[in-house]
């Protein structure tokens, strides 16, 4: 049981790697807007014409 | 996008191949023309619209083409995406079946420098970005097809919309395309854009938002993480645990819950600061004393090794206070979004006369530019054509013509105005060119200025909450002399349980349910009832309308349409066809309520119309002299009809008409009751309201309603000026509840006196100014619905604080009993808090009413 002082902080790593992942997301903008992006799924992705722009 | 820059120059249309499945909306069709599949049944020839599935009227039908369209719009918007590669749009389940109108604008105004100095921000890439408001948004395939608009216009590097709020974020290269043609793409798929005016508060909103976000986030991952721990040792402590391992245990949720407290739970450590600095006591002080003290207590225990933590409950605490706070501040913005909507559909662009003085017409170098509205400076002149609507206030400088305030005033009866009047931002012209010069525009005029209260009132806190905080006040002195007398009882048996349970106290006694329940059974009220076209400013007014008292009416507008509409007609039925002939170019309120009366009559062709102001219309129709207007002004130039002249009712607007100098007819207009108005009376006296009504009208009009709505005489207050209004509002709001109906300039005063003010749909904005609610679909269901949501709104709420405050007792008592295990608290406190969250989301509140659907599907 002893692997418990080596495994507990090595989740808390962990949990802190995903909290930087989460404040990255929402303050770029990521959860700004809830509704759209399920509905932006929805469409295939086409590749885009050349030359267009 | 104009026609000309859509069309393929080699390929003619009639020759482009329907893609499989394009057209008909049963899906089908494998290389084989739309045209001739069986079962499409509609239309002239049997025809429908590739673009929308519409029926294609039998003059827009081309035998020889394989694609037909009912109308311009839907062809420019087929080959946007037929030129664009875009045919899988016509795949989509979901795609828009109204037919798309191109509004054909130029929005040449969103090139001026003006609009890109204060809409357009520049990027460090050399990219452009601006947000606009589109019109018609409202599904998958709208997201679809704006979202691909960089494919078919060069230069525009992204556009992503925002399906909710119906705001699309642009990004473009300026040197390579102007916005304008961007803008007439947009148009040209049918979602005309504005300029969207919130950018500045809509970016302070969002870095609070995201603030927010972080804050629940971080506050809710450590919270789920000492939670696994105190499992761990809540186990131990059944089943025997080794002391290192408990050890580690509670001291990874020391550190965590400090870093919970430090980092997302300052906010009620500043809230708390600010309140004391005050000198009052603010929710957030009981809750940043039971943070700072459980730490202290947990933290010393940690470090000696022995006596209870309580780590797992503020940390649980911290987070579910931080996510109750957003859904209050998510709730009270309902409002502010209306009046901001308000703010876009504004008229966003004016007709500026340029070089004046030059000579006018082809020779002269005067010349008409459309410039967006924020950009009028006071001085400049504006052309205004029949129809339009101000985007600024000024003064008449030439031309005369009527002018519909209905907006500012609620007066439905148009306003005339000549040379030197004052005119006002979002009032209509209706008859006559105009040329005014700008006094005030943007956001010193009478219509911004209305509406920046509007988003004032929106914003302003609900008293209810306040009221709320108040009580956490006296809780939280309670809570600490109950602390004070835990310690003074247990010091004697042991001073270290004393303290234990004292803090235990502090803990569980968290007024944590407290905190959310008024404000989360408010914030979804209100959030329901702005989903149905009631828009609460703030709580207090919930509160007031869930018990019955006295409800005051306005009568025009309010309990009737506010239209001119015609009541009574004699003469005979020849004359109907004239009377249209002349009629049916006019905007006079008038004309318009001859024409909804005789639907059926087709108008006679009539010849040499001329408006004359303030008496009537005149004009030669087959060949005869027909006049209909005020009877002054149709027996200057005829005679006879006397037998006619008696109208019954004195409410009714007299209105005669004489065909070649002899009056032959006579119609009064009046103002017709709302259909739902005698219905919505009726529930509301049969829910124990006192509904009287109270208008500026004769008292024989008033009176003559009220017996319709079946009110007894005595409540029907006719004749009363605005003064007179308030007084009898005032007089009566000193005996109890009083609310307030109205629509108009004239009510504002009342409504404001009032306890409750209601502004109804339609009204000035004046009125929806000082109003606490405003309800945004006609008619008087919209009142009954507000009133038994406020009622069924309190009672979530009376039972949400009902069952907190009793939760709170029992765990008080338990705690100074000493029988509180932080187990037991432990599991109490996120319960009591779920407990009220979820009444409060389930408990019925308002029920959507027999609004209309969006338009467009």
């Amino acid at each position: 049981m002893s692997v418990l002082y080596l495994v507990v902080p090595l989740a808390m790593l962990m949990v802190a790697v995903a909290v930087a992942a989460y404040v990255w997301a929402t303050r770029s903008g990521q959860l700004d807007d809830l509704d759209t992006p399920p509905l932006r799924m929805l469409h295939d992705d086409e590749p885009r014409p050349p030359a267009r722009r | 996008m104009s026609r000309a820059d859509v069309m393929l120059p080699a390929a003619p249309r009639a020759t482009v191949a329907a893609p499989a499945g394009l057209g008909l909306r049963p899906p089908g069709g494998d290389g084989v023309a739309p045209v001739s599949l069986p079962g499409a049944a509609a239309g002239a020839a049997g025809v429908d619209c590739t673009h929308c599935g519409s029926p294609v009227p039998a003059g827009y039908v081309e035998p020889a083409a394989e694609v037909q369209f009912c109308c311009e719009g839907c062809h420019t918007a087929f080959d946007i995406l037929h030129d664009g590669g875009l045919e899988g749009y016509y795949s989509l389940s979901d795609r828009r079946d109204s037919p798309v109108r191109s509004s054909g604008r130029s929005y040449e105004e969103l090139d001026h420098p003006a609009f890109h100095e204060l809409y357009v921000r520049r990027g460090e890439d050399g990219l452009s970005r601006v947000e606009l408001y589109l019109e018609g948004v409202h599904c998958a395939s709208c997201v679809w097809l704006v979202e691909r608009v960089p494919f078919v216009v060069p230069g525009v590097v992204r556009v992503e919309l925002d399906v909710r709020r119906s705001l699309a974020r642009v990004e473009w290269d300026a040197a390579l395309v102007p916005l304008s043609r961007l803008a007439r793409s947009l148009d040209g798929l049918g979602y005309p854009p504005h300029p969207f005016r919130g950018v500045r508060a809509e970016e302070v909103r969002r870095r609070e938002d995201r603030a927010m976000l972080v804050r629940i986030g971080v506050a809710g991952a450590i919270a789920m993480n000492v939670m696994l721990a105190a499992l761990a040792l809540y186990s131990g402590w059944l089943g025997g645990m080794e002391p290192g391992y408990e050890r580690l245990f509670r001291w990874v949720s020391l550190v965590l819950t400090t870093i919970s407290l430090a980092w997302p739970g300052r906010v009620f450590m500043t809230g708390a600061l600010a309140a004391l600095r005050m000198r009052t006591l603010h929710m957030d002080v009981p809750i940043a004393l039971a943070l700072v003290v459980g730490l202290a207590r947990g933290a010393a225990n940690t470090i000696a090794d022995s006596g209870p933590i309580y780590f797992d409950g503020l940390a649980m605490l911290t987070f579910a206070l931080l996510a109750g706070r957003y859904l209050q501040q998510r709730g009270q913005r309902a409002a502010a979004d209306s009046a901001e909507l308000l703010h876009s559909l504004a008229p966003s662009s004016a007709r500026v006369v340029e070089g004046e003085g030059e000579g006018e017409g082809e020779g002269g170098k005067e010349r008409v530019r459309e410039l967006p509205a924020a950009a009028l400076l006071p001085g400049m002149l504006l052309d205004v054509r029949a129809g339009d609507t101000l985007a600024a206030d000024g003064v008449v400088e030439s031309g005369s013509s009527t002018m519909d305030l209905a907006l500012l005033t609620g007066e439905s009866r148009p306003e005339e105005v000549e040379v030197g009047a004052e005119v006002f931002a979002g009032t209509v012209n209706l008859a006559a060119p105009l040329r005014v010069r700008v006094s005030r525009a943007g956001e010193t005029s009478r219509l911004a200025t209305l509406l920046r209260q509007v988003e004032e009132g929106g914003l302003r806190r609900a008293k209810v909450v306040q009221m709320a905080d108040r009580l956490a006040g006296r809780f939280v002195a309670t809570v600490l002399v109950l602390a004070a007398i835990t310690v003074a009882i247990w010091w004697q048996a042991d001073p270290a349980a004393a303290v234990d349970h004292a803090i235990a106290l502090l803990i569980v006694t968290c007024p944590c349910a407290l905190a959310l329940a008024t404000p989360l059974a408010v914030s979804v009220a209100v959030g329901r009832a702005a989903s149905t076209g009631i828009l609460v400013k703030g709580g207090d007014a919930l509160e007031q309308l869930s018990r019955p008292s006295t409800i005051f009416l306005d009568k025009t507008g309010t309990v009737t349409e506010g239209r001119s509409a015609l009541e009574w007609w004699r003469g005979p039925d020849w004359v109907r066809p004239l009377v249209l002939a002349l009629e049916s170019g006019s905007l006079h309120p008038l004309a318009d309520g001859f024409r909804r009366a005789w639907p059926g009559v087709e108008p006679a062709s009539a010849s040499g119309t001329a408006h004359v102001m303030g008496g009537g219309i005149e004009g030669i129709v087959d060949g005869r002299r027909v006049r209909v207007g005020s009877p002054r002004f149709v027996r200057e130039a005829a005679r006879g009809g006397a037998e006619l002249a008696a109208i019954p009712d004195v409410s009714l607007t007299p209105v005669l008409v004489a065909v070649d100098g002899e009056v032959v007819a006579a119609a009064g207009f009046g103002d017709p009751l709302r259909a739902d108005a005698a219905r919505s009376v009726a529930r509301l006296r049969s829910d124990g309201w006192r509904v009287r009504l109270l208008s500026g009208d004769s008292p024989a009009v008033v009176t003559a309603a009220g017996r319709r709505l079946g009110l007894p005489r005595e409540d029907c207050l006719g004749g009363a000026l605005p003064e007179d209004k308030l007084h009898v509002v005032r007089t009566a709001a000193r005996n109890g509840t009083v609310v307030m109906v109205g629509d108009g300039v004239n009510d504002a005063a009342a409504i404001a006196a009032a306890s409750v003010g209601i502004g109804v749909h339609g009204g000035a904005e004046a009125s929806m100014a000082t109003a606490d609610v405003y309800l945004a679909t006609p008619g008087l269901d919209a009142l009954v619905r507000l009133v038994e949501g406020a009622r069924r709104t309190m009672r979530v709420i009376r039972r949400n604080i009902i069952f907190s405050l009793t939760y709170n007792l029992v765990a008080a008592a338990l705690a100074m009993a000493g029988l509180l295990h932080p187990l037991w608290a432990a599991i109490l406190m996120p319960a009591s808090s779920l407990t009220v969250v979820i009444a409060s989301w389930r408990g019925t509140t308002f029920l959507p009413g027999t609004t209309t659907e969006e338009a467009g599907r």
